[in-house]
């Protein structure tokens, strides 16, 4: 299956982006390439400074949505950086930071984790997408 | 029922999804064509999974079968 599954990550919360985390793994295992593109709050997310802080819940969490998502921490969840980590060791993987949301925070490539391949704008990003499925989170 | 010769045992019980086909995926890197691997889960969505993957990627799932709550997958590199 060499289709490639493009995601573009825009929230910056833990929960979305233990989706966004989840779905990318499960593409690399299918040996399927995925590119990962980050704009506004989930680049914020991958600044090496940040990436390990609490980055919060979607608000419709609530109170019950962050007791469940501790209690699967609790039992051994791997965070999503982790998981990230994993599904690139099994190659395939491109993540790519959105040149605007750079802009938009005064970051440079170093300020980034080393999770994050490089920088591109949208026209690259199309291109590498090619014909494959696109989500957005 | 046929004994296979598993050349490695992978305990993924008590792994989220997707983690199950993962840990195998790192696995099958390691593995010589035709080789056996035995994999160990708890995670109900597996079943599907596993099938899933096989598709996908080629290895064939040669047995699948369940105990307790412990789903157990023989697997061939292709």
């Amino acid at each position: 299956m060499d289709r490639p599954l493009n995601l573009v990550l825009f929230s910056g919360t833990d929960d979305k982006l233990q989706a966004a985390a989840v779905l990318t793994a499960g593409a690399a295992a299918l040996g399927r390439p995925v590119h990962v593109f980050l704009q506004y709050w989930a680049l914020d997310a991958f600044r090496r400074d940040r990436i390990e802080a609490d980055h919060g819940l979607a608000p419709e969490a609530g109170a019950e949505g962050r007791a469940a998502v501790d209690r699967l921490a609790r039992a051994g969840q791997a965070p999503w950086r982790e998981t990230l980590r994993m599904a690139k060791d099994l190659g395939g993987i491109d993540i790519q930071a959105c040149s605007l949301s750079m802009d938009l925070f005064q970051l440079e490539p170093a300020d980034l984790d080393s999770l994050v391949d490089g920088v591109e704008g949208v026209a690259a990003f199309y291109d590498a997408a090619g014909d494959g499925q696109f989500l957005f989170i | 029922m046929v004994v296979y010769a598993i050349a490695q045992l992978i305990d993924a019980r008590g792994l989220n999804c997707p983690m199950p086909i993962v840990k195998t995926a790192q696995a099958m890197r390691t593995l010589e064509s035709g080789a056996v691997a035995e994999v160990l889960a708890t995670d109900p969505g597996s079943v599907r999974d596993f099938a899933a993957w096989a598709r996908s990627t080629g290895h064939e799932l040669l047995e699948q079968t369940s105990d307790a709550g412990v789903y157990r997958f023989v697997i061939r590199h292709k």
